[in-house]
């Protein structure tokens, strides 16, 4: 009989280091969203070619091919980076493309009146985009971004592939030892259903929260 | 390290062989997709109430879960069952199934977004179960779906890498042996990603165009 709470102790050090790697893509990914999203919109063509290609470039290619990349040639240029900065920074950069679609999209779902109406009161464009824009627009963005994050989870499992240490890499540690394949994959499976259920728990939360005292505002 | 063309031209044959085979896997999962999509969402709109919520429930699981360890499920845990599949069939149907539940979504979408008064109407004029489907649902609900399944047909394309993980000899793998028995990584790695860059560009401008075809059926 094999000694299971060993290698579910594994596992649940491999489940951290998967919610790490979530938490810290996820904020990569935000940061890169917003840059990209409102860079697009931009009045600079500089700004607007630049972020284009980088959303067109992290989305036209797979994370999987970007994460090799990083990792095994970045190294040639100089850079060498740990397997979880690797994987952090291709997963930030790739979800942020994605994310960068949903926040221009958003920002352009504002209707034209709203604009008028800050150069009407004299706003800025920084003014008008921080107080009377994105307010309104993050609300739209909330749903499409909880589905970001849990495609975020769900990329988590590539980066056992360049040897870190999360909860698919410990479930194939734990095959190879035990010779048991069902139970490993079946507990890794509900782990991170689990962990979709509650990004998208606290996405509906948050999406609550936020819209809270905007009912009537708009039509 | 340099970048050398000489070596590029060396390893292109291997890496179209591999392209070949991410294709054909693209080609099949996809064909799986479509089938699986319209079962789970037949399923899901028509079957008695505890068989409909399963199904959502099935659905939901397959899509907050990765790829990577339903493929490694098929691969490693069903041989012990008996089933023993290779690679590539293995690598199809996780894709076919993976894509099918988000498949059934757009089929359940696109039929649901036909209006009330259309099933009324045919109801009217006398139509048959079968007459309605095929006259009248059919041919409003298909065209709107078509940039949707396209744009997951381009996902699915891209994911196709993650089948070298269950020893698929698809254009990632191809590029990984190559890296490692010549011990040079930057043109393999980079001709792969620019092989999916040509490719989803060009899907990107096919894609535009079938938006701009199918997507708005009720402004012609």
């Amino acid at each position: 009989m094999t000694d299971w709470s060993g290698y579910i102790g594994l596992i649940l050090q491999g489940a951290l280091v998967t919610l790490e790697l979530t938490v810290m893509g996820s904020v990569l990914a935000v940061i890169m969203a917003f840059l990209a999203g409102l860079g697009r919109v931009s009045r600079f063509m500089a700004v607007r070619a630049l972020a284009t290609t980088y959303i067109e470039f992290f989305r036209g290619t797979s994370i999987f091919v970007q994460l090799f990349w990083v990792y095994f040639v970045l190294p040639f240029a100089g850079v060498t980076l740990s397997p979880l900065q690797a994987g952090v920074l291709a997963l930030g950069l790739n979800v942020g493309a994605y994310g960068a679609e949903v926040v221009r999209g958003a920002v352009k779902a504002i209707g034209r009146e709203q604009r008028e109406a800050c150069i009407a009161l004299n706003l800025t464009r920084g003014q008008a985009m921080r107080h009377v824009i994105l307010p309104q627009a993050l609300p739209l963005m909330l749903p499409t971004f909880g589905n970001n994050a849990i495609e975020l989870l769900k990329g988590t499992a590539v980066v056992s592939l360049i040897s870190l240490t999360d909860m698919t890499f410990q479930a194939q540690v734990v095959r190879s030892q035990t010779g048991s394949t069902l139970i490993p994959f079946t507990v890794i499976l509900v782990l991170y259903f689990l962990m979709a259920l509650a990004i998208s728990t606290g996405m509906r939360w948050l999406e609550r929260r936020v819209t809270r005292g905007l009912d009537g505002v708009r039509t | 390290m340099e970048w050398d063309w000489d070596f590029v031209w060396q390893i292109l044959p291997t890496l179209l062989e591999g392209l070949k085979i991410t294709l054909l896997a693209t080609v099949l999962g996809a064909a799986v997709a479509a089938v699986v999509g319209l079962l789970f969402a037949i399923l899901r709109m028509t079957a008695p109430k505890p068989i409909a919520r399963t199904t959502g429930f099935i659905v939901e699981f397959i899509r907050g879960t990765p790829l990577l360890v339903q493929l490694y499920f098929i691969f490693y845990v069903l041989p012990d069952i008996g089933i023993r599949l290779p690679a590539l069939l293995a690598g199809v149907i996780g894709l076919g199934v993976h894509y099918g539940t988000y498949a059934a979504e757009v089929y359940r979408a696109g039929i649901e977004n036909v209006p009330r008064g259309q099933w009324e109407a045919a109801k009217a004029t006398n139509l048959s179960g079968r007459q309605t489907w095929i006259h009248v649902i059919l041919p409003q609900a298909i065209p709107p779906m078509i940039p949707a399944l396209a744009n997951y047909l381009i996902a699915m394309f891209k994911e196709t890498p993650l089948l070298s993980a269950i020893t698929v000899l698809e254009l990632m793998n191809q590029a990984k042996s190559v890296a490692n028995s010549s011990y040079r990584y930057i043109e393999p790695m980079t001709m792969v990603g620019v092989f999916f860059l040509i490719m989803s560009l060009i899907s990107v401008v096919f894609l535009r165009w079938l938006e701009e075809r199918y997507a708005r059926v009720e402004e012609r």
